[in-house]
């Protein structure tokens, strides 16, 4: 555990492993083996508190930060990261609204988010890719009743099942001629909103993954989140913070479960008399296993510190999630080979963690796309 | 009528480090030093119960607990449950204390509180289960005790108790005060929510040292307990073995004769 937690927060992590353990532990593979996405926990994780828990107490949330966010989704990504990028999208929902929404916004859909009354969704990526952030296909043109939404997501986490959404798309051109974007709140039951194709995915399964369409999706004059024209700004604050840490946070999780598995496995598992942990080569394993999660553990809740006092933390989230994340590749993969032939037996977690640590890095932006970042905080 | 109830809890070895734990050869006390403690399982149902009887009748919630300073943050989270009150009884002098010392000393910090209508505790704990001290305690405070509780309710003045027994269960009407120590058939404890966490802070939590405790000195900590541990050993499970060797037909004689001297007849 990070060293620097305080007290609430050590006991966050406490409750949140007991939760964890009590609800999912168990349930994890079946899940994962059917691409299950346990929509009824959201419930669950909403009443204990542990939904946009960054969301001030007027609003319906816990007032705390995404550090708290961060290390409950650290507990869930230690048994499933496939419910964990669920949870994880669905706050990046109740985000936009508590960071860029009007207060009409906040005071309908914060108090339903936060208890999960309602499941969010926040659809960014196209076609095209999710990094191409301006060259939007999709639609919003202004009209006499406010707004209308055409277009196609894909890649979309609560595609099939978030009901609250809200999309970017192109809203009009600058000056220089540039597309501009706007994003856009679409309540439940708006007609023309439709879940398209769900994909098969190779990790993260029991979250749900792909597309969404809208066509002729009528909004109100009043559904614009943030300003219109800024819908960048919206889109990248949020994943850029939100997202990224939370991505951060799964990867911490695939880490330690890669950790404490390799630990088990080289303690039960007998070789010419003895455990092999005590093969001095298998020990190198669960020695580099530890000191990449301690490495990614510092690295993320420092940056969550930074951004719960108001800094600015995007290129350290940016390189949290992509060490993380890397690491969690390596450090399941690493725990594979000290268990040898079972580390490919399904029966065992392993596999999935890999699986699991390689679907993480497209989410929330590449380890390409986050080493631009990082430099670029550093060159301009 | 508002029901004031004590609920006793004791921190107990994580059971996720019981292969680190050891046994010191002079003291024959468990060795615990670095490993972290728990609360005990059973502790959870008396505190889910208390809670339970407090949602619905009305009252306050009051947990007591004798253990080193590190406790603490056991009563943090009893707390965090949502527990208004909690006491920890930690002292040098009442260290060593078999159940009958024990039993004394919450007696003694329960009555320094204030009256309680009810005390509830966990029926056995997981280290040393002896399943003593609710039965002790009620001795001390001269009121009835049960044990094995599965269901409990306050009705008309007292309690209305189910307890298992070997055949079935048995019903019993209470008078209080009383103290009861219920199982884990009993409820399912509930996991603090975030907003319980942070009211913990709020909360009333105070150490007793002996010197706040009205106590007798021959009946706290070593000195006050008549139990002693006798002998404790680790139990040899080391295992001969031997190779047997040769072709199958004389391998196959080799077991059947190994066996019939280990006295297995076989046909």
């Amino acid at each position: 555990m990070f060293e620097f937690f305080n007290e609430n927060q050590v006991m966050l992590a406490s409750v949140a492993k007991e939760l964890v353990e009590k609800e999912i532990a168990t349930h994890a593979a079946e899940w994962d083996e059917k691409d299950h996405c346990p929509t009824e926990l959201f419930k669950v994780f909403g009443q204990q508190g542990m939904l946009g828990v960054f969301v001030p107490e007027q609003y319906g949330g816990a007032g705390l930060g995404i550090t708290e966010r961060s290390i409950i989704l650290e507990e869930v990504a230690r048994h499933s990261a496939g419910f964990a990028i669920a949870l994880m999208t669905h706050d990046l929902a109740t985000a936009a609204i508590l960071n860029h929404g009007t207060e009409e916004m906040k005071k309908t859909w914060l108090p339903k988010l936060c208890a999960a009354e309602v499941i969010g969704g926040l659809s960014v990526t196209e076609a095209t890719g999710g990094s191409d952030l301006s060259n939007q296909a999709t639609t919003i043109e202004k009209n006499s009743a406010g707004y209308l939404l055409n277009g196609r997501k894909v890649f979309i986490t609560n595609s099939h099942i978030a009901n609250l959404n809200i999309w970017t798309g192109t809203s009009g051109v600058n000056e220089k001629g540039r597309k501009v974007l706007s994003a856009i709140l679409i309540p439940p039951e708006t007609p023309g909103l439709s879940a398209g194709r769900k994909e098969n995915k190779l990790g993260l399964r029991g979250s749900i993954t792909g597309e969404v369409i809208a066509k002729d999706v009528q909004c109100g004059p009043d559904s614009i989140v943030g300003k219109e024209g800024k819908g960048s700004a919206v889109a990248l604050h949020t994943i850029g913070n939100y997202g990224r840490s939370g991505m951060a946070a799964i990867a911490l999780g695939i880490l330690r479960a890669s950790v404490e598995e390799a630990v088990k496995f080289g303690n039960e598992r007998i070789i010419y008399g003895n455990p092999l942990s005590k093969i001095p080569e298998m020990q190198a394993i669960i020695a580099d296993n530890q000191v990449e999660y301690e490495a990614a553990t510092a690295m993320l809740y420092n940056a969550t510190a930074i951004y719960d006092n108001g800094k600015d933390a995007i290129p350290k989230l940016a390189a949290a999630k992509y060490f993380a994340t890397e690491a969690a590749v390596r450090a399941s993969r690493r725990t594979m080979d000290l268990m040898g032939g079972y580390g490919v037996i399904n029966e065992y977690p392993v596999g999935r963690f890999l699986r699991d640590a390689l679907a993480n890095i497209p989410s929330g932006g590449t380890s390409q796309i986050m080493r631009v970042i990082v430099a670029g905080s550093l060159l301009r | 009528m508002a029901l004031t109830i004590a609920v006793c809890i004791k921190p107990v070895p994580d059971s996720e480090y019981y292969n680190k734990i050891t046994i010191d050869p002079v003291t024959k006390r468990l060795n615990r030093d670095g490993i972290p403690t728990v609360i005990n399982s059973m502790d959870k149902n008396a505190i889910e119960a208390a809670l339970r009887l407090r949602e619905k009748h009305g009252g306050r919630v009051l947990a007591f607990s004798m253990a080193p300073d590190t406790a603490i943050e056991n009563l943090k989270r009893v707390l965090a449950m949502g527990v208004d009150e909690a006491y920890l009884c930690s002292d040098r002098v009442l260290g060593g204390a078999d159940t009958w010392a024990t039993s004394y000393t919450l007696y003694k910090a329960i009555e320094k509180t204030g009256p309680v209508d009810l005390v509830i505790m966990g029926n056995q704990t997981e280290d040393g289960g002896t399943a003593q001290v609710p039965s002790q305690l009620g001795e001390w405070m001269g009121v009835p005790h049960l044990a094995n509780v599965i269901a409990l309710d306050y009705e008309d003045g007292g309690m209305v108790v189910k307890t298992k027994a070997d055949r079935g269960t048995i019903r019993y009407s209470l008078k209080l005060p009383a103290v009861l120590a219920v199982t884990r058939d009993c409820n399912e404890p509930r996991i603090p929510s975030v907003m319980d966490i942070l009211k913990v802070g709020k909360k009333p939590m105070r150490i007793l040292r002996a010197q706040d405790l009205d106590l007798n000195p021959d009946f706290i900590g070593i000195k006050g307990s008549p139990t002693q541990a006798g002998e404790i050993y680790s139990p040899d499970m080391s295992r001969k073995s031997e190779a047997l060797v040769g072709d199958p037909d004389e391998i196959a004689l080799r077991i059947l004769d190994e066996l019939r001297k280990a006295g297995i007849s076989i046909g």
